[in-house]
């Protein structure tokens, strides 16, 4: 188990490199001159060639990386190209902490709905109300935020007037409500189908069979026999799920001008703030490994059978 | 003399019987799309995937006018009987825009799965799972840098970052061939968006089909296969193949939403499919501004509509083939 954990925790530096080095690259070739960005259209020769100097973009391609990893490890992320003389550390981590309480809010709406939905469909499986919930659940797939967020603006903030168009006021407050719905929606879908699928699949072991024939009260058997091991396969998704989340950040939070880092990724992928581009995909990367390794551990954690596979993987 | 008798009797039985089970297994494939035809889900889906597509296909006969035809003396009209969806801000016939829309989206969809799910997904799959050791850590290792990236970032970037050396390289090649019009026609936002698309959806195919084959590698049918010298290609696309399909068929129908719904998302972030060439992302952009919510609603219930009704319809076919194709996780 250790090893397993130890070898997964080696791979992420390599991965953070690669993933690094990719977006550098691209950001190396791709269009648009920082320093020209920086300056304006209207830049004379001279001065956009002593920005560049200044930036230290007049430098080779593996002296720029190289620097830029060195100055990364010491926890110095750069300096924003747009927003002058800010670093790009101050201007991220405030909106890091900005997303994660809308998508800790968006993933309590998926998981909170979704969750009952599945056990519901799957005690009553094979009924007209199986077949409808699992069909909603399709539809809640389908309906991606930027399909769901203009009408949720147009019919509760623009003609009803309950919710504000945009704009965030922090966790507890009404502007919350609209992106989380939005957000949590599309992934109510995933949990309802593996909720149900679990759900299913212990209902029809021997052990719940044996449970009830030792004389355990209903309950028990719903909650120490079915639930927890019905929910076993939803934490994966969970990790999972983290994907989904921030890929609706970015447009959500791009609808409502909620300045959180998905906005602020779209906008610096177009004014061509490479700093900050590169420090929010290295942000998001590492979000993604932990989580998944986060996930591996707690399912060993919860389902002991697992435990014994992992460590065989980890080669004892 | 006997002996030929008897070899050729032989023959004709093996013969028989290879015939026999060549009908047997096209009959459990006509057997699943029998059971599909027989699901509401199915019917549904498939219907609504036909009319949106096909009226995308034959979008320039079937739309009223010209995605580009202004009628000024009609501007921000609802709908009318000149107009059945009203028009744009410009006199655009929204109707004809949101056919024409399809037509795009159909094509990068169909493109980007074709090569990406498909072609290089199953492909790399196959050897990985196949040949295993050194080449499958190698693939599964770039599928795992892949997926380390946020998926639409990475998208977003490559086609910001790709777009200008693209549409450099179709200028040049209209230069060199003497075709006029691939970058008016908007060719190099095609590429760039399929070529992000595509860079994309290989990993999950992959890795789908690896597991599957690291699976069947192990039973009889393939161990019989190698030992009578079949070739590894023959054995991974003859053999391994058809036997690993079934879930990747459902994978990739429900993967074709989300393809279908990120072609939408990029060009409404603007770096999709360039206007003047219609988009359904592009129009959902010019109709989701507040202003224009509240004074010319009917300009974005059109996209969404069919953008929603599209994903809903694969998400429906891809459900009902998993539960025809994959019994077991009914």
């Amino acid at each position: 188990m250790t090893a397993f954990i130890v070898r997964r925790l080696l791979w992420l530096p390599v991965l953070l490199v690669i993933v690094s080095f990719v977006t550098f690259v691209l950001g190396f070739y791709g269009p648009g001159d920082p320093a020209e960005v920086r300056l304006g259209t209207r830049a004379t020769p001279e001065a956009v060639e002593r920005v560049r100097e200044q930036l230290g973009l007049d430098r080779n391609f593996f002296v720029q990386y190289g620097s830029y990893v060195w100055d990364f490890v010491r926890g110095d992320l750069g300096d924003s190209y747009i927003f002058q003389g800010r670093s790009v550390r101050e201007l991220v981590m405030p909106k890091v902490w900005i997303s994660a309480q809308l998508g800790f809010a968006a993933m309590l709406i998926s998981v909170g709905v979704g969750i009952p939905l599945g056990l519901i469909t799957a005690y009553k499986q094979g009924t007209w109300l199986d077949t409808t919930l699992v069909s909603l659940s399709l539809l809640f797939l389908s309906t991606p935020v930027f399909i769901s967020a203009p009408f949720l603006i147009l019919f509760f903030a623009v003609n009803l007037g309950f919710f504000p168009v945009s704009g965030w006021d922090g966790f507890f407050s009404t502007s919350l409500i609209m992106p989380a719905l939005v957000m949590g929606t599309p992934g109510i879908a995933g949990m309802t189908r593996l909720t149900r699928a679990s759900a299913v699949d212990v209902l029809s072991q021997d052990y719940i069979r044996t449970a009830r024939a030792k004389g355990l009260s209903e309950v028990t058997v719903q909650a120490r026999h079915v639930l927890q091991n019905a929910l076993m396969p939803v934490v994966t998704i969970l990790g999972l799920s983290l994907a989904g989340l921030v890929e609706g950040a970015f447009i959500t939070e791009t609808i409502f001008g909620i300045p959180g880092i998905g906005r602020l990724a779209v906008d610096s992928i177009f004014s061509r703030d490479y700093p900050v581009i590169m420090a929010l995909v290295i942000i998001v990367a590492t979000a993604f490994v932990l989580a998944n390794l986060l996930v591996d551990l707690l399912y060993g954690f919860l389902d002991p059978r697992t435990r014994q596979s992992v460590g065989g993987y980890g080669g004892r | 003399m006997v002996d030929a008798e008897l070899n050729s009797n032989v023959a004709s039985e093996t013969a028989d019987l290879q015939s026999q089970s060549m009908e047997k297994s096209r009959g459990l494939w006509a057997q699943a799309a029998l059971q599909l035809l027989h699901r509401p889900k199915a019917i549904f889906g498939i219907t609504v995937i036909l009319l949106l597509y096909g009226g995308g296909i034959l979008a320039p006969w079937l739309a009223p006018q010209g995605y580009n035809e202004q009628d000024l003396f009609a501007v921000r009209q609802g709908p009318s009987a000149a107009h059945w969806l009203g028009t744009d801000f410009v006199g655009r016939d929204v109707l004809s825009r949101t056919i024409f829309s399809l037509r795009t989206n159909l094509i990068i969809t169909a493109a980007s799965v074709a090569t990406g799910a498909l072609a290089i997904g199953v492909t790399l799959g196959l050897v990985s799972g196949y040949i295993g050791g050194k080449v499958d850590t190698l693939i599964m290792r770039i599928g795992e840098v892949f997926l380390a990236f946020p998926g639409l970032l990475l998208v977003i970037l490559l086609a910001a970052t790709l777009k200008p050396r693209v549409l450099d390289w179709v200028r040049s090649f209209e230069d060199a061939t003497g075709i006029d019009g691939l970058v008016q026609w908007g060719v190099a936002d095609y590429l760039v968006i399929f070529g992000a698309l595509a860079a994309f959806s290989w990993v999950g195919v992959a890795r789908l089909v690896r597991g599957q084959v690291i699976t069947l590698k192990a039973t009889a049918f393939v161990e019989a296969t190698q030992v009578m010298g079949a070739s590894t290609w023959r054995v991974m696309f003859h053999h391994l193949l058809p036997n690993a399909l079934p879930p990747v068929i459902v994978v990739v129908t429900m993967g074709m939403g989300a393809i279908a719904g990120a072609e939408v998302v990029l060009s409404w972030l603007g770096i999709g499919i360039q206007p003047p060439v219609p988009s359904l992302g592009s129009m959902i952009r010019e109709g989701q501004d507040v202003s224009v919510l509240r004074n010319a609603s009917h300009l974005i219930l059109p996209p969404i509509v069919v953008v929603g009704l599209l994903i809903f319809a694969w998400n429906l076919l891809g459900d009902a083939l998993n539960d025809v194709l994959n019994p077991r996780q009914g």
